[in-house]
């Protein structure tokens, strides 16, 4: 079966200095990968190719076999997106964005599908206020409920539990699991709580210098490594990668 | 192209300006305050001037027409501007939305936020300072057309200088209307100018719209071929400024400006 996302020899270099040096990794349907590493290591990088907001110096990047360089709009049409860093424009309404985003992703029957969201994350209450105003808890959950509009085949999450509290967080955990487990949604996810990676991914991505050090289970690649935690295998990785096998 | 994407950046702009008086004053009031200053300025001169001669033809007539350029040129750069003001290049340009389509909607906005400009204005010139637009016959429909479309090639120009340089650019777009007018002869004949401004009103469609507006009122004879020519070159202009977008756009994308905007610099 075809993956969701295929990412093949990717590379981004700025001048001589390599944001990501030539990674390849796939995401499946029904699949969770988070991409981990420490701050600086290029998963933003990633994600921004991805997401066609930075072009890569070489090496491709299908999604459901589409080529995100030479036909965007398509690649584009099934991805979706939550970021830290891209916050809704506070000056619209939790509605408004969400009808303003339902219509560049060409939803159908926009209006049930907001109201379904509205619900699935709480913010019903909130449907008339501006996004600036709300606490950033509500805001990422906007911005879930906006990176769920158009159904997608691929998710895109970078630190989506980063500004919640731990049960909204476990909420949204569950959320994203039902999604990849029941809808056949990809997604890739990046975190730095490592609990929450072993809770959720069924693969993990151990980025640095713009590398995949590591990949496998994080259930299993703590002890692989002879690392207690995978917290600790993270430290490692972010302090002496040259110690780790190289990809 | 889906028309769905494109009245999403329209309907945006609705959504903005609904419940803002920031941003709906704008799009008549500093129009209607030109039109009353320039309206009793014509009175005034009128009054003093030989009887027979109306100036609103000449000089309220010429503000009319040069502020529905600038209300164009500022209607796409404003509408471009939200998403800066508000970081939103991220989400709108991780989207399947297309540059054509983001650019469509942003000419869209600027279409329908000068007409409410351009009727307040003719309201106004109409019936408090008896500016007949008879005066310049079937001629004013192609004289707006040319202004029009060069208001948006200046406009989508504008817009992709400040994705080039970054937020605070956008100071160096508001004056742009002001510092071309000398240039397109407004309120004087271009054989005033010394030789190289004349050279640079030639290439600028505006001078054509403002020869052919006096021409018409001091009952000479305007050839519809001059304005044509004047059509062409907007026309022109709207293509470059089009491919100029796209090549900021691209250079944007390539060098992380894109994802970085605030940051003003890739490097």
């Amino acid at each position: 079966m075809n993956p969701v996302l295929a990412v093949d020899a990717l590379q981004k270099y700025y001048g001589s200095k390599a944001a990501v040096a030539g990674i390849s990794f796939a995401v499946g349907s029904n699949e969770i990968v988070g991409l981990l590493g420490p701050n600086g290591a290029g998963k933003t990088t990633t994600i921004n190719m991805i997401l066609g907001v930075l072009e890569p110096t070489s090496g491709t990047i299908l999604i459901e076999g589409r080529n995100v360089n030479s036909d965007r709009s398509q690649a584009l049409a099934r991805t979706n997106f939550t970021a830290v860093y891209a916050t809704l424009p506070g000056n619209l309404t939790v509605e408004q964005n969400l009808r303003f985003f339902g219509r560049i992703y060409d939803v159908k029957q926009l209006s049930a599908r907001i109201d379904e969201l509205l619900v699935q994350f709480d913010l019903k209450a909130l449907r008339k206020v501006k996004c600036g105003l709300l606490s950033s808890g509500e805001q990422t959950r906007v911005q879930l409920a906006k990176a769920l509009l158009n159904r997608p085949h691929l998710l895109l999450l970078d630190e989506p539990t980063a500004s919640l509290d731990p049960s909204a967080a476990r909420e949204i955990r569950a959320t994203i699991r039902a999604l990849a487990l029941h809808d056949g949604v990809g997604v890739l996810w990046t975190s730095h709580n490592m609990y929450e990676v072993q809770d959720v991914c069924d693969q993990a991505l151990f980025l640095s210098h713009g590398r995949i050090l590591l990949a496998g289970n994080p259930k299993t690649l703590p002890a692989e490594h002879g690392k207690a935690s995978l917290e600790d295998l993270f430290i490692t990785v972010a302090r002496e990668p040259l110690t780790l096998e190289v990809q | 192209m889906r028309p769905n994407r494109v009245a999403a950046i329209v309907l945006r702009q609705l959504d903005l300006m609904r419940g803002s008086p920031a941003r709906v004053l704008p799009l008549f009031v500093w129009v209607a305050i030109d039109i009353v200053l320039w309206g009793f300025i014509t009175r005034y001169l009128n009054s003093i001037a030989s009887p027979g001669f109306n100036f609103a033809y000449t000089l309220l007539g010429a503000v009319l027409l040069w502020d529905f350029f600038g209300r164009v040129m500022l209607g796409v750069t404003t509408a471009f501007l939200e998403d800066v003001w508000s970081r939103n290049f991220i989400n709108i340009f991780a989207t399947p939305l297309s540059i054509s389509e983001y650019v469509s909607g942003l000419v869209l906005t600027s279409i329908s936020t000068s007409l409410v400009g351009l009727a307040v204005m003719m309201v106004l010139a109409m019936l408090v300072f008896g500016l007949s637009f008879f005066v310049y016959g079937m001629m004013l429909v192609p004289f707006l057309l040319v202004l029009f479309l060069f208001g948006i090639a200046l406009g989508v120009f504008a817009c992709a200088v400040v994705l080039r340089l970054g937020p605070a650019s956008e100071w160096l777009v508001w004056p742009v209307p002001a510092l071309l007018s000398p240039f397109v002869g407004v309120f004087y004949p271009l054989s005033v100018l010394p030789a190289w401004m004349q050279f640079i009103s030639r290439l600028l469609p505006p001078s054509y719209v403002f020869q052919g507006m006096r021409t018409i009122v001091l009952g000479g004879r305007f050839s519809g071929l001059t304005l044509l020519w004047g059509g062409f070159l907007a026309l022109g202009y709207i293509a470059l400024a089009a491919a100029y977008f796209v090549h900021v756009y691209r250079y944007a994308a390539r060098t992380g400006l894109l994802a970085r905007y605030s940051a003003e610099s890739a490097a």
